[in-house]
């Protein structure tokens, strides 16, 4: 992986975790090809070879819906996500396509105060590179429990 | 009636109806024992796993009745048992793993083993080593048997029951509901998927919301923006006589309007917001009769979920007076070709912790949960569609809210409640 694509790889995950941490959600399918496949899922299922997701989405109009109804429709209470994640670890490289696998931790925070690690997990990414941006095609949230506390509102 | 409620030993209720229930049902330590004995261990057929999460003999699967540890079994003969996942020497936990295949159970700790029919089998050292120790001659293998339970199975979903007594599973529960189980589970299944969803409430908070149709096009309004669930649908409430099972259905009526919404003070209907990728409700007609939703339960622990094809199992799991985990199996059928595959991935996003219309159930028990505390000699109402549990033909009503009380004080209190 030459420098320019590592770069723009990694500008690709600091704007994920940006998005979503800073309540700008409507800019967060914009990462995304579109079509795509966002799926939010979990070690047991992914080692199994099941296919469903607690979120599961094959186009960025699907991501765009999954956003206006956390906006328009849903009820959950006031929360904020952290991301922390550690340096994406190449897989293939193949043209312009990248695949790269990267871990994160999100930490929830509630309107209460009230603190909880609310999943730990992998990211298995194919970040299509077209010229100077880069966009996922493909993002598999593998959380490593199959838990999941109350609800998902917004994506991890 | 008033001895009853005494002698029983749990939260008193205001009056003999299952119309005004005491907050305290939610909160005290010694009803949720009581419920532990009457309930999860009393005549009830509590659902396990599928059928066919146990494929061959040998198979094995870990599950739980109340908080009380199961292990299913497919023996040689292809039978299924139940037992305690407790080892009779000492009480370890028998089966560590969540599920697999083996010929026998090896307890860890000391290694006594049992055959899949729950027997004990084998005792490590029991004629002691080189003659000294072992067990002494009066010590007799048959006596030291897993707990086993009764193990029922229909239509696919394998049920215990710790009782003698309980009916058998198609009268327990009852004619329409059984028809209604068979009318979802009517073809191999295969497994899509798993997850467990961590509710902060008592566990029957979580069972009354899923009988609770009148909150169904309220509280979620992805539901009612898109016509899947409106109150002017076709549709009704079936209650057994027990009251513990229900059915909640409905289907699309075109010729209906809409015009009872709009004079309700309700946030609902939102008419502009439009899908941008619609393609997430092509449903199909699979079961060809034009039914679009059908939520069914059984009594105490067990939904039964077919919003369009979005087919699932919830087991409900008491962890705690507060806590609970629902245990979500995501399901197609072995015929799906490519195309339903997909269209089922894509409409379980609408159930689930992070289903359009319904995450807002995983959070509303807490809200109840928080809301009572330290009022909790207060009571709440459930007076929408009357005050009995019958069968209704309109989705307006608490009468399946009722019917689980009506099965859960004939339980509790040993005697039907008037409903
Ligand atoms: S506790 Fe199982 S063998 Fe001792
Ligand atoms: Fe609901």
């Amino acid at each position: 992986m030459n420098e320019q694509t590592r770069n723009l790889i990694e500008n690709l995950m600091a704007e994920y975790v940006s998005r979503i941490d800073n309540d700008d959600l409507e800019r967060w399918p914009d990462l995304f090809t579109d079509k795509c496949l966002y799926s939010v899922t979990n070690r047991e299922n992914h080692a199994q070879g099941y296919a469903h997701g607690a979120i599961w989405a094959n186009s960025k109009g699907m991501l765009k819906d999954r956003v206006s109804a956390l906006r328009e429709a849903n009820i959950y209470e006031e929360q904020v996500y952290r991301h922390i994640g550690d340096a994406v670890r190449l897989i293939t490289l193949d043209n312009d396509i990248v695949t790269v696998q990267s871990n994160f931790m999100v930490v929830r925070t509630m309107h209460t105060g009230d603190i909880h690690l609310f999943a730990t997990g992998m990211y298995l990414d194919r970040i299509r590179i077209q010229g100077d941006t880069a966009l996922f095609e493909e993002r598999i949230v593998v959380c490593d429990s199959q838990k999941i506390d109350t609800l998902l509102a917004i994506p991890l | 009636m008033t001895d009853i409620i005494a002698t029983s030993g749990g939260v008193k209720w205001p009056s003999d109806k299952v119309s005004t229930i005491p907050f305290q049902v939610y909160t005290d330590e010694n009803q949720y024992k009581i419920e532990n004995e009457r309930i999860f261990k009393g005549s009830t057929w509590n659902y396990l796993c599928l059928d066919a999460e146990l494929p061959e003999p040998g198979s094995f699967i870990v599950s739980r009745i109340g908080e009380t540890p199961i292990v299913i079994t497919r023996d040689e003969d292809g039978q299924l048992n139940g037992f305690v996942n407790r080892c009779a020497h000492r009480g370890s936990l028998l089966c560590l793993k969540h599920k697999g295949k083996a010929e026998n159970l090896t307890c860890v700790y000391h290694a006594w083993s049992y055959d899949l029919k729950g027997n004990l089998t084998g005792v490590a050292f029991q004629r002691g080593v080189k003659r000294q120790g072992g067990m002494p001659d009066q010590f007799k293998k048959e006596d030291y048997n897993l707990r086993k339970i009764h193990v029922t199975e229909f239509s696919g979903l394998v049920f215990g029951s710790f009782s003698d007594d309980a009916p058998d599973i198609e009268s327990y529960l009852g004619s329409e509901i059984a028809d209604r189980i068979r009318r979802v589970l009517n073809r191999p299944v295969r497994i899509l998927g798993h997850n467990t969803q961590v509710l902060n409430n008592n566990w029957k908070l979580y069972m009354e919301n899923t009988k609770d149709s009148y909150h169904a096009s309220i509280l979620h309004t992805f539901f009612t923006t898109f016509e899947l669930n409106r109150l002017n649908q076709k549709g009704g409430i079936i209650v057994d006589d027990s009251g513990g099972n229900h059915v909640s259905y409905s289907k699309i009526d075109p010729s209906l309007s809409n015009d009872d919404y709009g004079s309700q003070n309700i946030r609902s209907s939102k008419d502009e917001y439009r899908l941008e990728d619609p393609s997430l409700l092509d449903g199909v007609d699979e079961y060809g009769d034009g039914v679009t939703l059908q939520i069914l339960t059984v009594f105490p622990g067990l939904v039964l979920q077919q919003i369009q094809n979005a087919i699932a199992i919830r087991q409900i799991v008491p962890t705690g007076v507060e806590t609970t985990e629902l245990v979500w199996t995501y399901l197609g059928f072995q015929d799906d070709d490519e195309a339903m595959v997909e269209r089922r991935l894509k409409q379980a996003n609408l159930a689930g912790p992070a289903g359009f219309i319904s995450m807002e159930d995983g959070a509303v028990g807490n809200f109840v949960q928080r809301g009572i505390n330290g009022t909790e000699e207060d009571t709440s109402v459930v007076m929408m569609g009357g005050e009995t549990a019958e069968s209704q033909a309109f989705r307006a009503t608490e009468t399946s809210v009722r019917g689980f009380w009506k099965k859960y004080r004939t339980l509790i209190e040993g005697q039907v409640p008037n409903a």
